[in-house]
């Protein structure tokens, strides 16, 4: 303590997201000094999410996690919603896995219990705070400046989310593009739970994810969802912010356009809302990953731009990063070298794990997706409800005709040069994930 | 409901001084004026009258689409103070 009251320490994590507390805990059970710094007035209070967590990495760093912290619901049922203007289509994934579940959770609760365990074992953490710059000295990150003093270690982990202003500091990342990121706003509606197990076929604790294509939505890149908590809905979209820049549209007015839809809105009806929010989300993948290490720094979760945006992970890379970030921070404590070459092991054992082997999987997926936009995420969304519109409309028109006008329009709407390009597309999307 | 009502449902703490610092001079001769757009919570407006930026920093939800989005790439962003700023319960 004597040492941290001088200002200097072992290790400095900045950021009490699950990145930062993953990282932070790791290193304390090891038994070194470890202070985590967070700006809002508790870890979770400026965080936002949709809302799931993922049991089996959470496992790996709070085994005990599902009996102890505060979760909403264990998911059971994924839909994958297609809308139209007026109509849908959707299909379902129904499984109570209790193996690897998901979990809704609200990050102001989940993410203050998780702090409050790393404090338990050990960890420091400093609240109301923001690290306004890293100092540096030899070309070597050795401490941090808040607003009111400076605190020095022999390493920092840079957790501070998707803006990390300090990762931006010393050069890590270059200038962020609106076209890798998304913004995503969101509503927490309330609604009792009786109504949420009624209108998602729910028991009692079992909870339904909602993934939304198309809508208001169409031929942008932008997902809705809904996440059911035990008593509210959590209701938001996230869109390509160079998407939303082109097009001039205001988020929360393409959010309401979501809740009215006419699949969407006896879902939440008569739910008042509790609570509005936004954040952005880290897209640009596996190409705009920045320097994940250097002379006494590391970086981890949103801050290091580990999203999986396909498969709608995130906390777990942070928490798998801040852990693999932390792991190494050890070895360097132990071994009194805080070297770039010392940290380089951080990212070869994220190279090793499933973090960089998925975002390099696909690391062709968003410029393809830039690129035909309009098509998988509009035309062809379209098509699906046209298809199943003409496949159960009962109008005494014989079939045959009826398949062929579809064949017909679908060509002739889209035209067979787009269409080539898009099946090229696709199949060039499939190679670099399936085979190189 | 409008922005202002959702807005409304957000617990903040403001600041006495802007964490979000345009630079007001280049606003004059920005064209898409963007950030009064995409702000999710309607913190950019343009007075016409006044050709003059309105910052409304208290609504502020610390995303950072105003610092991506913005053309002239002008807008001093930090994060509030310490203490001040968003909590959001429901996050």
């Amino acid at each position: 303590m004597t040492e941290i009251s001088n200002n200097k320490t072992e290790v400095i994590v900045v950021g009490g997201g699950p990145a930062g507390i993953a990282c932070a805990v790791t290193i304390a059970r090891a038994g070194h000094e470890v202070i985590l710094i967070e700006r809002g007035s508790f870890a979770g209070s400026k965080n936002v999410f949709g809302g799931a967590v993922y049991a089996q990495p959470i496992r790996e760093i709070f085994p005990n996690f599902e009996k102890e912290a505060p979760i909403e619901r264990l998911n059971i049922e994924h839909k994958y919603a297609i809308l139209g203007n007026e109509d849908s289509t959707v299909i379902s994934y129904r499984h109570k896995d209790t193996d690897t579940p998901s979990y809704s959770v609200i990050r102001g609760k989940f993410d203050r219990w998780l702090a409050e365990q790393a404090k338990k074992e050990g960890v420091i953490v400093v609240e109301e705070t923001v690290v306004r710059e890293l100092i540096i000295e030899n070309e070597q990150v050795i401490g941090v400046k808040t607003e009111l003093e400076e605190y020095y270690s022999d390493i920092v982990v840079l957790a501070d989310g998707v803006n990390s202003l300090l990762a931006k500091q010393i050069g890590f990342r270059d200038k962020m593009d609106p076209k890798d990121v998304a913004l995503s706003v969101k509503e927490v509606i309330k609604l009792d739970s009786q109504k949420i197990n009624e209108r998602f076929n729910l028991s009692d604790d079992e909870g339904c994810i909602y993934e939304i294509f198309g809508g208001p939505m169409l031929g942008m890149l932008g997902l809705g969802f809904i996440y059911t908590n035990k008593e509210s809905i959590s209701i938001g979209l996230g869109v390509g912010l160079d998407a939303l820049c082109d097009r001039k549209i205001k988020p929360y007015e393409l959010l309401d356009e979501l809740k009215k839809h006419p699949t969407i809105a006896p879902l939440i009806k008569d739910g008042e809302l509790l609570e509005y929010s936004a954040h952005l989300i880290p897209e640009g993948g596996y190409k705009k990953i920045p320097t994940l290490f250097g002379a006494g720094v590391m970086i981890a979760g949103d801050a290091a731009m580990l999203v999986n945006n396909l498969h709608w992970e995130g906390t777990n890379l942070a928490m798998i990063s801040g852990k693999l970030a932390g792991e190494t921070a050890i070895r360097a404590l132990v071994k009194g070298d805080f070297s770039e070459k010392m940290l380089s092991r951080y990212q070869k054992e994220l190279e090793n794990s499933f973090v960089i082997k998925d975002l390099k999987t696909y690391r062709n997926l968003m410029d393809e997706a830039h690129q035909r936009a309009e098509s998988f995420m509009g035309y062809y969304l379209e098509q699906v409800n046209e298809f199943f519109k003409m496949f159960t409309t009962v109008d005494s028109v014989p079939k045959r005709q009826k398949y062929h006008k579809f064949i017909f329009d679908f060509i002739k709407k889209r035209n067979i040069i787009e269409l080539f390009k898009d099946a090229f597309s696709a199949f060039k999307l499939f190679w670099s994930i399936l085979i190189k | 409901m409008t922005i202002d009502d959702k807005l409304f449902t957000v617990k903040y703490k403001p600041d006495e001084s802007s964490h979000l610092r345009p630079d007001l001079e280049k606003c004059k001769s920005c064209k898409s004026k963007i950030c009064t757009t995409i702000c999710p919570a309607k913190v950019y407006e343009w007075e016409e009258g006044e050709k003059k930026l309105t910052v409304n920093y208290e609504n502020c939800l610390e995303c950072g689409a105003c610092r991506i989005a913005c053309e002239k790439n002008c807008i001093n962003w930090e994060y509030p103070k310490g203490n001040k700023g968003v909590t959001f319960k429901n996050g």
